[in-house]
């Protein structure tokens, strides 16, 4: 039993672990929304993954995990209206360009 | 609620405040309107509540606190509105409408911004006015803070010179003392019901069942103590007065060095020394120790100063220094005398301000070495200016021999030779005080016209003269005739040296 | 007696004052001029009527079996400290009062009136009179005080218009620094007065004189033998406060101020720096004299002390220049003669009961005709200064043909204060000297020498100012004599001044009320007249006719007259000690203290606050994916620091 959760948990945590990695490395806004959306679904993942091995009669993670993707959509909606916006005022989706507001 | 006339001392401000909400920057008549009208009011009511006090006592009322009110402001920490004063805060109350009232005439030109200059001014007095007639430890911290805060803006936007710098310095130099001071009265909160029971903050409450445990009261007694020590400007806690009473513009310097110095020493006998009446026995020593170099220390400083208001700053420390020294000898005359003390410089500094303000306007600087003979060409602010000094170096018939020999009387009541050697070196704060005066006097009134482009200057306008002759006419008040004020005082001390003596 | 004369005899000068003063912009001269003098007229009438109502009435009130009695007219209460020190404002009755009511007013009112011509074109002539009451008002509270405290009170008011008198010009630097000395000097022995009243009073438990002083013994019981340094505390509480006496009075060490005090108007030095003010220290001597016979070391500390100032005093006065110092440094060893005069008269001297009250009797008599000769003396060197507008006597000499009336009254003065009979001078120093002898006969020729020496430099000034050379300055600008206002005074001073000696004084002014006979002690009276002729006859010699005399002496003694004419290095040393010391090293050291090391650490908690903000700024650098870093280290650790926990 606890050998069938790692075998869903280890690629849910390397899939966070890339989600990491790319969102502290990439410098584009796109990139960066991108890693974020892994470290998210991971943890989405998660949540299932707990619910289904350890409350098998409940359905509350899995719930969880549809608010989770619908908010995370949003979100995404959100962060690339915003990015677009960044692009068309400063032309650049680089995030080391995106320092007006600190002078 | 508005039955109580006590209230009104802090309505008042609040309604001038709106009054100068509605009106225009540019419409400086309006905005003199409200501000006369309510301070003129305040006055009136001031004297209206000294009257009807002494006219109550007279009449044998003797209840610790009279006008008594208490309304529940936050129940789940006991905190209440409540109010009450004794003859020590009926005094204090009519020094701030006094000096709200000449401060605003001495403000009659103020630029820019005098809507906002007004407004936090009113602010101010909102909080002095609360703290005074506050009996409940709470709220009297809150209009602690609400007379503090106002400062910042009226140094850093209406003053001179560093004004930045001094405003920042003094607000934090306060606020760190109002820390101590929370640290404090929370401590005196968590004690104040030693058999169990509700937790209070009311401090008559507190005294009543003498609350707090007498192993907590040193540490609360230091930290109260030193909190509004600061505001004291007790050595060495008093840099931030030179600097920030140098920047302020005049009726802020007046009502600072004449109202708010004042908050620490009466919170230093209604809070530290009387809800912790066994540490101010014990500790009393340090504090003496400190406050005496107070007193020596500014005088010594304000002699080679060259600036105006920074000597007058320093000789505000060597006198609060002498408030708080006499409080601190821990008997009725002194404590008396302490009061007194407060009275008279806080009329007597707030002249000093007002005509340090007055000649800046005019000469456009400070600096006694850059001013002189200013007898001749403004002989009314020169006379006014020698009468304040006079009441500072204590001339009888003005109001600061009054004090000063009360204080010297009372702490020669203690006759150990510490006491003793502490008095004798406050005694010889005056000497000194006479000479850092007569050197301005000379130097700044009398002798040779200095500047030629002063010869063209004028002498006072109305409304100066108006706010100089309110105060000179109250210090000569009390010069003449203070044996009602004495009077007043010494039977509102009564508790406190009770609490003292059932302490030991 | 009624209050309602003493109330106004106080409340006069005060409301002159307060009119005056307030309301002398207004004011024409005239207008102020007269009023100022009517006042005085009238309040010097009150005092005259109060003053003979004492003494010869008879009342039961005042004099009871040939005893005088103290008399509080009334005493109110002004200011309780506690319930046992009251400070009370009253009016005391008693000989000395009676006495210095009329000193004081009749030298005041002679002052208004001579003011009248001597200010006339001065700037500021309302103020003049407003501050001449002002100061009138204050003595007159001063000498009818009831109580110590209210001593005290006035006495920092005489303090005070002083001080404003001597800066009367205050556009002259020199005038504006000697009046600021006045008042420091003052006020530093006001605080020796201040700390011996707050000693006494601790112990006796009440401010007020004649239950003091009806009691001495019960004093000396009160302090319950209480020592402090090897003194007991009543000796120096009696010390401290013949301190404040000897600021007023100008004694030795605190002298410095009174030769400067001559910056001020020549009537205001009449006034005050002669007649009334300066003698407030030997009234005071005076006023307690009860108790300090009771102490014997106070008594002898007196009277050193104003042995020594007599005598320094006189040898300085030899060698001044400024007229006005010359009589400055006079009173001051006048005053210095009632002083020990004060200091030998106590109870159980030898030759019985006359003798024991007689320092006293007599010092007092000198205080009389002291201020009465004094101020004619001042205000005659008034008259010389107006006529040749400078105060050196090198400017003068041979006036004696020009100003007949200042000659004659001059003379008068010079003659009474050598102690010339019959004029005044004699008969009051006769009995200072008598009661000298008396005590011990060290102090009795001590001060015969400085009685002397006394003698010659009043002539040695007479004569330089009158006789000598004349000034070749005159054909120019013709010295004459002082308009009536200035002259009248002279004379009727003058004419006091031979006269006062034949008031029989011992009946009226006594320690303890009972009267007793003056009669000459004819071997001192004989003593003392024979050296002050030997002095005149020297002082002449010398100076009648110009000569090289004075040339010759100066050469034989040159350190010995520089010194003396520096005044011994007095001032040079109080400079020293004021500006060196206090001002340059411990104001500054305090101020810079104050600036770079207490106001330094609060800054400097300011200034680490902003440089760690400033080192630790760099974490916050707005880079989101750095702060991510951070998290998921932390994020780890905690993960790590629970899993080893948790083992």
């Amino acid at each position: 039993m606890n050998l069938d959760i790692l075998w869903y948990l280890v690629p849910s945590v390397i899939m966070f672990c890339c989600g990491v990695y790319g969102f502290v490395t990439r410098k584009n806004m796109i990139a960066m929304l991108v890693s974020l959306e892994l470290m998210l679904n991971s943890a989405d993942l998660n949540f299932a993954i707990f619910n289904r091995f350890l409350f098998p009669d409940k359905m509350e993670g899995m719930v969880f995990t549809l608010f989770a993707i619908a908010i995370a959509a949003a979100e995404t909606a959100v962060a690339i209206a915003i990015i677009i916006n960044i692009y068309r005022s400063i032309g650049s989706t680089e995030i080391v360009e995106t320092n007006k507001m600190k002078h | 609620m508005f039955g109580n006339i006590l209230i009104w001392f802090v309505i008042i401000p609040v309604l001038m405040m709106a009054g100068l909400g509605v009106c225009r920057n540019s419409s400086m008549a309006a905005i003199r309107a409200v501000m006369v009208i309510g301070s003129t009011i305040l006055l009136a009511l001031a004297i209206w509540l000294c009257v009807d006090f002494l006219a109550l006592r007279g009449a044998g009322v003797d209840d610790e606190m009279l006008f008594t009110g208490s309304w529940m402001w936050y129940a789940p920490l006991n905190i209440h509105l409540a109010v009450g004063v004794d003859g020590i805060s009926v005094l204090m109350l009519l020094l701030s409408a006094v000096i709200v009232f000449a401060g605003t005439f001495a403000s009659w030109k103020i630029n820019p911004l005098p809507k906002n200059f007004f407004l936090w001014f009113a602010l101010l007095s909102t909080g002095v006015f609360g703290f005074f007639i506050s009996i409940d430890m709470f709220t009297m911290f809150m209009f602690y803070e609400v007379a503090l805060i106002p400062m910042y803006l009226l140094i850093g936007v209406w003053g001179t010179g560093r004004k930045e710098y001094s405003a920042m310095k003094l607000t934090l130099m306060l606020m760190g003392g109002s820390a101590f001071l929370m640290l404090g009265l929370l401590g005196i909160y968590w004690h104040s019901a030693p058999a169990g029971g509700e937790l209070t903050w009311n401090i008559l409450e507190i005294a009543r069942n003498n609350a707090v445990d007498p192993s907590w009261q040193n540490l609360l007694f230091c930290f109260t103590f030193v909190g509004f020590g600061v505001l004291g400007a007790m050595f060495p806690f008093h840099t931030w007065s030179p600097d920030g009473h140098a920047c302020a513009p005049t009726a802020v310097s007046m009502l600072h060095a004449g109202v708010l110095m004042k908050l620490g020493g009466y919170g230093c006998f209604r809070i530290a020394i009387y809800l912790l009446p066994a540490a101010a026995n014990e500790l009393a020593w340090i504090f003496i120790i400190l406050t005496g170099i107070s007193v020596v220390y500014g005088a010594f400083s304000a002699c080679v100063q060259t600036d105006l208001k920074y000597i007058n700053a320093y000789s505000s420390v060597s006198h609060c220094g002498m408030v708080l020294f006499a409080l601190l000898m821990l008997n009725q005359t002194a404590m008396t005398g302490a009061i007194l003390q407060m009275l008279s410089h806080g009329l007597m500094t707030a002249l000093f301000f007002a005509l340090i303000g007055m000649i800046y306007g005019r000469t456009h600087t400070r600096d006694i070495r850059e001013m002189g003979g200013l007898m001749q060409i403004m002989p009314y602010l020169g006379v006014c200016y020698m009468i304040a000094g006079f009441a500072s170096l204590g001339l009888p018939g003005l109001s600061g021999f009054v004090a000063e020999m009360t204080i010297f009387f009372g702490a020669w009541e203690d006759a150990d030779m510490f006491h003793r050697a502490f008095v004798v070196a406050a005694t010889c704060s005056i000497v000194i005080t006479a000479v850092y005066i007569l050197r301005v006097v000379g130097k700044l009134l009398l002798g040779k016209v200095h500047d030629e482009h002063h010869l063209q200057l004028t002498d006072a306008t109305w409304f100066e003269r108006f706010s100089t002759v309110t105060l000179i006419v109250c210090i000569a008040g009390i010069g003449f005739f203070p044996n009602w004020i004495n009077e007043t005082i010494q039977h509102s001390f009564l508790p406190i040296i009770h609490a003292l003596q059932n302490a030991i | 007696m009624g209050i309602t004369l003493p109330i106004l005899i106080l409340a006069m000068p005060f409301f002159m004052f307060l009119l005056l003063g307030l309301g002398g912009v207004k004011m024409s001269r005239k207008v102020a001029g007269v009023l100022g003098i009517l006042g005085m007229g009238t309040t010097m009438t009150l005092a005259y009527i109060v003053a003979f109502t004492y003494f010869f009435s008879g009342d039961a009130a005042f004099i009871i079996d040939g005893v005088r009695q103290q008399f509080q007219v009334f005493d109110v209460t002004w200011l309780a400290f506690t319930e046992r020190l009251v400070v009370k404002i009253g009016f005391l009755l008693d000989p000395i009062s009676a006495m210095m009511l009329v000193v004081i007013t009749t030298i005041s009112f002679m002052v208004h009136l001579y003011s009248w011509g001597y200010m006339e074109s001065e700037r500021g002539f309302q103020r003049y009179y407003a501050f001449l009451n002002l100061f009138s008002f204050s003595m007159l509270g001063l000498v009818v005080a009831t109580n110590i405290f209210q001593m005290y009170i006035f006495w920092e008011l005489v303090g005070v218009s002083s001080f404003l008198l001597i800066g009367f010009f205050y556009r002259l630097p020199s005038a504006v620094s000697a009046s600021k000395k006045a008042f420091i000097v003052t006020r530093f022995a006001d605080l020796g007065f201040l700390l011996g009243i707050l000693t006494l009073t601790f112990f006796t438990d009440t401010f007020n004189f004649v239950d003091m002083t009806s009691n001495p013994m019960n004093v000396l019981a009160q302090t319950g033998g209480a020592t402090f340094m090897g003194a007991s505390v009543l000796t120096w509480a009696m010390v401290l406060i013949f301190t404040g006496g000897m600021g007023k009075s100008a004694m030795l060490p605190l002298h410095i101020w009174l030769p400067d005090a001559m910056e001020g108007p020549t009537p205001v030095s009449a006034l005050i720096h002669a007649a009334t003010m300066v003698v407030a220290g030997v009234y005071l001597v005076a006023r307690m004299f009860p108790v300090y016979c009771v102490v014997e070391a106070s008594m002898t500390f007196i009277t050193v002390v104003g042995a020594i100032t007599a005598f320094y005093a006189a040898v300085v006065a030899c060698t001044q220049i400024d007229i006005k110092r010359v009589l400055a440094f006079s009173t001051i060893s006048q005053i210095a003669f009632m002083m020990v005069s004060l200091g030998v008269a106590r109870d159980g001297m030898p030759g019985g009961e006359h003798y024991s009250g007689l320092g006293y009797m007599a010092g007092m008599f000198h205080l009389f005709t002291h201020a009465m000769f004094k101020a004619l003396l001042f205000l005659g060197a008034g008259a010389l200064i107006h006529a040749v507008h400078s105060n050196d006597y090198t400017k003068m000499g041979g006036l004696r043909k020009y100003m007949p009336i200042t000659h004659w009254t001059f003379l008068i003065g010079c003659l009474a204060i050598a102690g010339i009979p019959p004029f005044s001078g004699f008969f009051s120093k006769d009995e200072m000297l008598a009661a000298m002898f008396n005590n011990n006969w060290i102090w009795g020729a001590w001060m015969t020498m400085v009685a002397g020496l006394t003698a010659f430099y009043m002539f040695r000034l007479y004569f330089l100012i009158f006789w000598w050379e004349e000034n070749p300055n005159y054909k120019h600008h013709r010295p004459h004599d002082a308009p009536w206002q200035m002259s009248l005074p002279l004379i009727i001073l003058a004419a006091v001044s031979v006269v006062a000696g034949f008031i029989p004084f011992g009946e009226l002014v006594t320690w303890n009320g009972v009267s007793y006979h003056i009669h000459l002690e004819a071997p001192v009276a004989v003593t003392s007249i024979i050296v002050a002729l030997c002095a005149i006859a020297l002082a002449a010699k010398m100076y009648m006719r110009k000569n090289t005399l004075p040339e010759k002496f100066r050469k034989a003694m040159p350190g010995l007259w520089t010194a003396a004419h520096h005044r011994f290095y007095w001032d040079e040393l109080y400079i020293f000690i004021t500006h060196k010391i206090i001002f340059g090293i411990i104001c500054s050291a305090i101020a810079w203290f104050d600036r770079h090391v207490i106001d330094a650490t609060m800054d400097g908690f300011a200034k680490v606050t902003q440089k760690v903000s400033f080192a630790i700024r760099g974490l916050q650098g707005g880079n989101v994916q750095a702060y991510v870093l951070w998290y998921f280290f932390g994020a780890v650790a905690l993960a790590l620091i629970t899993w080893i926990c948790l083992l």
